[in-house]
């Protein structure tokens, strides 16, 4: 029974970090219909200036300008280079989100090196447990998932009561009659892209004391977020953390039947069972209906 | 459509020949031999490259997962001729035998060693091959755009982890200590120097009769029905395509011809690594698809085969990823017609290869 617990603990940790990836993704992806295979990329950028800028600043500090200069990144990314391409097919598209993730990826292993660093734990230390049910756990494990129920809150909050939020989602929706009412699309696929980054940031920075910051991060990251996207539903952001969820409490289970080794592929099974009986995900409407979002 | 005069297509296969007898004769007059051992590498790679332009520039179906159909190839070939058969008094060793899908050679440390013979791990490698992109292809085909990409990724990541955790295919360290494949009594594919030469004109020569069949198909009925398909799937339905048939037919040549070219580069290097079946490999193989043009197997060739070398050679030192990551990006958002204007001249390609204003499609379904 405790063994189950501890199971669930480890799942649901690493499950909020897929969901927050997915969820980045289908902000992006709403607002803007690219689906950004550099999202993961996000996440290891967040550890990887947090941990830099740890050395200089107090850990809050740290981790704050982290996230707004890896939000910065996004907003420039999208302005600098997805600005520019919107008369580029699906094809071009994934392969140039592709190519992006990989440059990247190589320009934080010649900006930093390829060591694994992490972030200092944002209470104890690494013997330091807490106990729950019977379960020990790091305290760091309470920090990510209080996070994420606060970043998926304030989301929430940013995207149904602020004028900014309705704004976006009403580019989501529906581009044409958005601009028409008003609203300025390219600012609004600019600030999605924005706020994806940064909340991926964020997620890089929490998650980094447990499972460590590495430049290569990011693409396994990215593909198993995918599948939490897809297992919720492409385009839905909250039913994310139900796939998210899903997909790290099978990879930690699959650790008690299979080796170890063969974790990741757990997930990517997942993906490819799902893309193939239910492409649509557990919440997602008919693709019928999502035709429109282009 | 009709193709082009036959003298009109047989053109570039002469200029192709010139240029790779003139490569083999400058190389071995400068005593710069070893060159050809990285453009023999560089050819099987083509190979890839030339598969996957079928399947991505022609019919518009993307695949990360070529690496994976590579290293399938390679694995099944030095799995199968290094591990040695001991209970050769089964019944099913001794069919196997009688039938000569096994080969005796001697050993290191001595005696006798039982294996499947290359030949045999050459066909079971392509037989593999085929059967996961049918098994793949035919759920996965029925995705498009981000689906299909994710799907055959995903397919490729499985791959890569189940080799690397597994023990039978060497983990981490790969498989070494392939032995040669005997091509006749004149010909063994193999790393030796004595052999090189030979080794170089037979790479070639399979990845011009690879271009050739790939160009002959695109010309047929089955081309013409994958490019239909290419620039709108409904109305190439409407006409009475079988798309799903044809797609899958795509999926799976290209995904035999990847695992021909992993066997044989495997001969070639006498062994393999997991990393062949990496992610990265994958987009790399997508990156020289772009380089090349998308819709062009010529380009696809001389881009691949340029690339290749220079990779091989080292000549990018660290920044190996990252120039076919920017590669990636400049080539597909900027000049969507790859480096064909280099040979096409800027205006005649603007106005062949100025890319198509395409509806953002998102529905992953065929409607």
């Amino acid at each position: 029974m405790v063994h189950l617990l501890q199971y669930v603990f480890s799942g649901v940790t690493v499950g909020s970090i897929y969901a927050i990836v997915a969820i980045g993704f289908n902000l992006v992806y709403r607002t803007t219909g690219i689906l950004n295979f550099a999202q993961g990329e996000f996440v290891m950028l967040g550890g990887m200036v947090a941990v830099s800028l740890a050395t200089v600043l107090p850990l809050p500090a740290a981790v704050a300008a982290a996230v707004v200069l890896v939000a910065a990144m996004g907003w420039l990314l999208e302005v600098a280079l997805f600005r520019r391409l919107r008369r580029h097919t699906l094809l071009h598209m994934i392969i140039i989100t592709i190519g992006l993730s990989i440059i990247i990826q190589e320009a934080a292993r010649h900006l930093w090196d390829e060591k694994v660093r992490s972030l200092p734990y944002f209470t104890g230390d690494e013997c330091s447990s807490v106990r729950l049910f019977g379960a020990a756990m790091s305290p760091q494990v309470l920090w990510v998932l209080g996070i994420t129920i606060v970043i998926v809150l304030l989301l929430m909050a940013f995207l149904h009561l602020t004028l900014p939020g309705r704004a976006m989602r009403a580019c989501a929706a529906n581009p044409a009659a958005a601009a028409l009412a008003g609203i300025h699309l390219p600012n609004m696929r600019a600030l999605a892209f924005a706020l994806s980054a940064g909340i991926g940031a964020l997620a890089g920075c929490v998650i980094s004391p447990i499972s460590m910051t590495h430049y290569e991060m990011g693409g396994s990251l990215a593909i198993k977020g995918f599948a939490a996207a897809v297992l919720g539903g492409l385009g839905q952001p909250m039913a994310a953390i139900a796939g998210g969820l899903v997909v790290g409490l099978a990879e930690s289970f699959s650790v008690s039947v299979l080796p170890a080794a063969f974790k990741d592929a757990t997930a990517f099974a997942i993906l490819l069972v799902v893309l193939f009986i239910r492409p649509r995900g557990f919440f997602g409407r008919p693709f019928a209906e999502e035709g429109r979002n282009a | 459509m009709t193709g082009p005069s036959c003298r009109q297509a047989l053109t570039p296969f002469f200029l192709a020949a010139l240029l790779i007898t003139g490569a083999q004769l400058a190389a071995t007059a400068a005593h710069r031999e070893f060159y050809l051992t990285q453009l023999i590498l560089c050819a099987y790679y083509a190979c890839v490259v030339l598969g996957l332009t079928f399947l991505v520039g022609y019919a518009g179906q993307i695949s990360l997962a070529h690496g994976a159909f590579f290293a399938i190839g390679g694995y099944a070939t030095a799995v199968l001729t290094t591990t040695p058969l001991r209970n050769s008094t089964e019944p099913w060793v001794a069919w196997l035998e009688r039938a000569h899908w096994l080969a005796r050679r001697p050993g290191l440390y001595g005696g006798e060693i039982l294996t499947v013979s290359p030949w045999a791990a050459f066909l079971a490698g392509l037989l593999v091959a085929c059967l996961a992109a049918v098994l793949i292809g035919l759920p996965a085909l029925r995705l498009r755009g981000h689906y299909l990409a994710m799907a055959t990724l995903g397919f490729g990541l499985i791959v890569y982890r189940l080799l690397l955790g597994s023990a039978f295919a060497g983990a981490a360290d790969g498989i070494t200590g392939v032995p040669p494949l005997r091509l006749g009594g004149w010909l063994e594919i193999s790393g030796r120097a004595s052999v090189r030469v030979r080794n170089y004109y037979f790479a070639w020569g399979f990845a011009l009769l690879t271009l050739a069949l790939l160009r002959n198909l695109l010309v047929s009925r089955i081309g013409l029905a994958l490019r239909a398909i290419h620039d709108n799937e409904s109305a190439a339905q409407a006409m009475g395509v079988p798309i799903g048939r044809v797609k899958l037919q795509a999926f799976v040549l290209s995904a035999a011809i990847a695992a021909a070219a992993g066997s044989l580069l495997t001969h070639t290097n006498g062994g393999l690594g997991p990393s062949e079946a990496s992610a990265m490999k994958s987009v790399r193989y997508v990156a020289l698809v772009a380089a090349g043009g998308m819709a062009s197997l010529w380009g696809a060739l001389a881009v691949s085969s340029i690339l290749n070398f220079f990779s091989l050679r080292g000549w990018f030192g660290t920044l190996d990823h990252a120039v076919f990551g920017a590669l990636l990006i400049a080539i597909v958002a900027f000049a969507p017609g790859g480096f064909g204007f280099i040979w096409r001249g800027v205006g005649l390609q603007r106005r062949l290869f100025r890319p198509r204003k395409k509806r953002l499609d998102d529905d992953p379904r065929n409607p």
